[in-house]
């Protein structure tokens, strides 16, 4: 039980990285090969201001 | 489950499916407890999720594990990415749940809670499901391809151009009607103001604190920004209390449309990082919290439902907004049964995630039984609240009278009792000066809802703090929702425009930006003006023009559908989509004629032209002439583009199925996925 109960809190926090981007901000730094920075957040969002812009938000 | 183990266990199901349907259907002149909807809503989407999606995943679509999908094949480490399901499921809950589900179920509880009931369950697991489903994996098949793109492939040019055109129109009418919800909200509310301005440098300060003090750390700044939201609702009470503050923050109609129009240009000529995107995440965080706790208060609480199943406003004679059960109450609930839009979602981020095929049904039809589980809260929470109390919150001050005596007297001769003093005292106890004539939804919503949480957690002491929690809630994702819309928009505009001068095509030149924005915001914000100008209230203006011009882009989605389907030669199962595709076409082109040439002019956009064109002569009655005839253009406009996309649809259909057009499909070719199988 106790172990289900992990599992599942570890989904819901996967789903709220990769909901809140963080996920997508390590898989950048991984590719470009770089720690976090102020200056890599930025180049982060210079890569993906685009497609965020894009994104639907239904009603 | 052995056979005859699951044979049984479903059928208990569907037995208690049944009898808590014929409840809440059946029971009259007694209020039933809120659990009977929820029993009935759970039974219907278990068997609908397990027996209808599971016979159109194995008989039409054939989903294949062993194929390739695009975030596979595709896969750029951004946009194309391998995702766990439970992850893709989550993103695509959070984008297709938006204030929808919230608003339409409370403004159709005008009818009584069954008709919103029955069309939430049944639209969803047959029409909004499939629609959901089957766009997703239609997409996910073409390579994550768009509705557009996906028209113009399968169905002709004409089919792609009103794709996108219906998409341009519907955005704008959406942000428009989403804003005057927001309006109506916080017109002469000093504490809702304060707690939604509050959220601008909130998000700002997120936004600063990401990129500067602790980048990437989202779900860091999210609960910091959280905890700030909270103390803005504390603060607010402050603010309403405090009689110089509460000047400041006590806004007209007109004021607060002036404000959210400029904040719309704002953020969309803003970087996505400032502003757009740290407010996404707050919103996303209040949202799925807050659908959380609502229904484990309901669980909790059990409230019993005092609207009755069925009211007199059946015969087309509502206040909250006019016309009749059918076609209204069907295109008033749009986002908790069928909504086109979120065919752009199922054809937007999700299709590039999906790791297998199958998982298309769960992420697909599963999420949308999640969203219309939100719309049955949304019903409960109308609901629970006394019918007088709900009609004096939701009629327009040009129905019922301005004065709260004469409004309490007109609302109690339809047979709900209510008086000005219950009004005033539940006004006081949720910290506002007037709960009488705040239309819109949003109002009667969160009056519900503090009423849940409040007997629930805390008592009658916090139902203010709730109250505004639940205004905060629903303005900060509609505000996501007008910053996403309004950017999305602007995108498609300079995509167009790119093609009559290139420079304006590039997203990042400013006077391209400038521009467009503010093409976008004029057009919203006219909308909204006219709303917030209208006698009635401009939610029973505007929010049967936005739920036609949705539901036409789902008549859009089927007619995509069905053709791919036949195309594939699937023509016996067609009844999938084309049987939500007929009621489709049946509730919008109803509704688009009741809105153009019914002669009442409560419901006909002429027919008022016409009543006003006969009164005295006023530059305002010939501002509401021009806005009549406008809306009925529009209307007019979108009937006619969604006709030829059906027409267009069925000569495709008839060419394959007569043979003498080839069914050729924009499918991608099958690639043998190299992914570990997994257990399905």
């Amino acid at each position: 039980m106790m172990r289900q109960l992990i599992a599942a809190a570890r989904i819901v926090l996967t789903v709220l990285r990769e909901v809140f981007d963080e996920a997508s901000y390590a898989r950048f730094l991984q590719r470009a090969q770089i720690a976090s920075s102020r200056e890599a957040y930025a180049e982060f969002w210079r890569e993906r201001a685009q497609s965020h812009g894009r994104r639907q938000r239904c009603c | 489950m052995n056979k005859p183990l699951s044979f049984l266990a479903w059928g208990t199901v569907a037995l208690f499916g049944a009898l808590a349907i014929g409840v809440v259907a059946l029971r009259r002149g007694e209020p039933i407890n809120a659990l009977w909807l929820v029993v009935a809503a759970t039974c219907c989407y278990a068997l609908g999720y397990r027996f209808y999606s599971r016979f159109i995943a194995t008989k039409i679509l054939a989903l294949d594990a062993k194929r390739a999908t695009p975030a596979e094949r595709l896969e750029n480490g951004r946009d194309f990415l391998v995702t766990n399901k439970w992850v893709v499921f989550g993103h695509h809950f959070a984008a297709i749940a938006g204030p929808g589900p919230l608003v339409g179920p409370v403004l159709a509880a005008q009818f009584g809670y069954l008709p919103g009931t029955l069309w939430i369950l049944a639209g969803a697991v047959f029409a909004g499901c499939v629609q959901d489903f089957v766009i997703l994996l239609f997409s996910v098949r073409r390579d994550g391809k768009s509705l557009t793109e996906m028209a113009k492939e399968e169905t002709g040019r004409i089919g792609g151009f009103i794709a996108y055109a219906a998409v341009i129109v519907i955005l704008i009418i959406l942000l428009a009607v989403v804003a005057l919800v927001v309006v109506n909200a916080l017109k002469s509310s000093p504490w809702g103001t304060f707690t939604i301005a509050m959220t601008i440098p909130i998000a700002l300060l997120m936004g600063l604190y990401l990129r500067r003090i602790r980048p990437g750390k989202v779900l860091e700044a999210s609960v910091l920004g959280f905890i700030l939201v909270m103390l803005a609702i504390w603060g607010g009470q402050w603010v309403s209390q405090n009689s110089a503050m509460a000047r400041v923050f006590t806004l007209s109609a007109s004021a607060l449309a002036i404000l959210i129009i400029i904040y719309g240009f704002a953020a969309s000529a803003l970087p996505v990082w400032l502003l757009l995107a740290p407010r996404d995440y707050l919103s996303t965080f209040v949202k799925l919290g807050t659908i959380s706790l609502l229904a484990i208060g309901i669980l909790l609480l059990r409230p019993t439902l005092h609207m009755p199943a069925l009211t007199r406003f059946i015969d087309g004679t509502g206040p909250v907004f006019a016309g009749k059960l059918f076609p209204f109450a069907f295109i008033t609930i749009a986002c908790g049964s069928v909504s086109g839009f979120h065919s752009l979602i199922s054809s937007g981020t999700t299709p590039k995630l999906i790791a297998r095929e199958t998982q298309t049904r769960m992420v697909g039809y599963g999420a949308m039984l999640a969203e219309s589980a939100v719309a049955i809260m949304a019903i409960i929470a109308a609901s629970v609240l006394q019918p007088g109390v709900y009609f004096a919150i939701n009629s327009p001050a040009g129905i019922v009278g301005q004065a709260p005596a004469a409004a309490a007297a007109t609302i109690s001769s339809w047979g709900f009792p209510v008086t000005a003093a219950d009004m005033q005292a539940l006004a006081h106890s949720v910290g506002e000066q007037t709960l009488f004539n705040r239309t819109g939804g949003a109002p009667a919503f969160a009056v519900g809802m503090a009423n849940i949480f409040s007997h629930s957690l805390g008592g009658q002491a916090v139902m203010a703090i709730w109250y505004h929690f639940a205004i905060m809630f629903e303005a900060l994702f509609i505000l996501t929702v007008l910053d996403a819309g309004t950017r999305v928009a602007r995108f498609m505009i300079q995509d167009a425009l790119a093609h009559v001068y290139p420079p304006l095509g590039r997203t990042s030149w400013y006077p391209s930006i400038l521009a467009t924005s503010g093409l976008v915001v004029a057009a919203w914000g006219y909308f909204l003006w006219q709303g917030v100008k209208d006698p009635l209230g401009g939610i029973n203006l505007l929010w049967p023009l936005f739920g036609i011009a949705n539901q036409l882009l789902a008549t859009v989605a089927l007619c995509v559908a069905t053709t791919i389907i036949i195309k594939m030669h699937r023509t016996r199962y067609a009844l999938v989509t084309l049987a939500p595709l007929a009621v489709l076409v049946a509730i919008t082109f109803t509704a688009s004629w009741h809105k153009l040439l019914d002669p009442d002019p409560r419901v006909g956009f002429l027919a008022q032209a016409r009543a006003l064109a006969g009164g005295p002569e006023t530059s305002a009655a010939a501002r509401l002439i021009f806005n009549n005839r406008l809306d009925a253009a529009v209307t007019a406009v979108l009937v006619a583009m969604v006709s030829l996309v059906v027409i267009e649809s069925a000569r495709v259909w008839i060419g394959v199925l007569t043979g003498r057009r080839e069914a050729r499909m924009k499918e991608s070719p099958f690639v043998p996925t190299r992914l570990v199988m997994e257990e399905q």
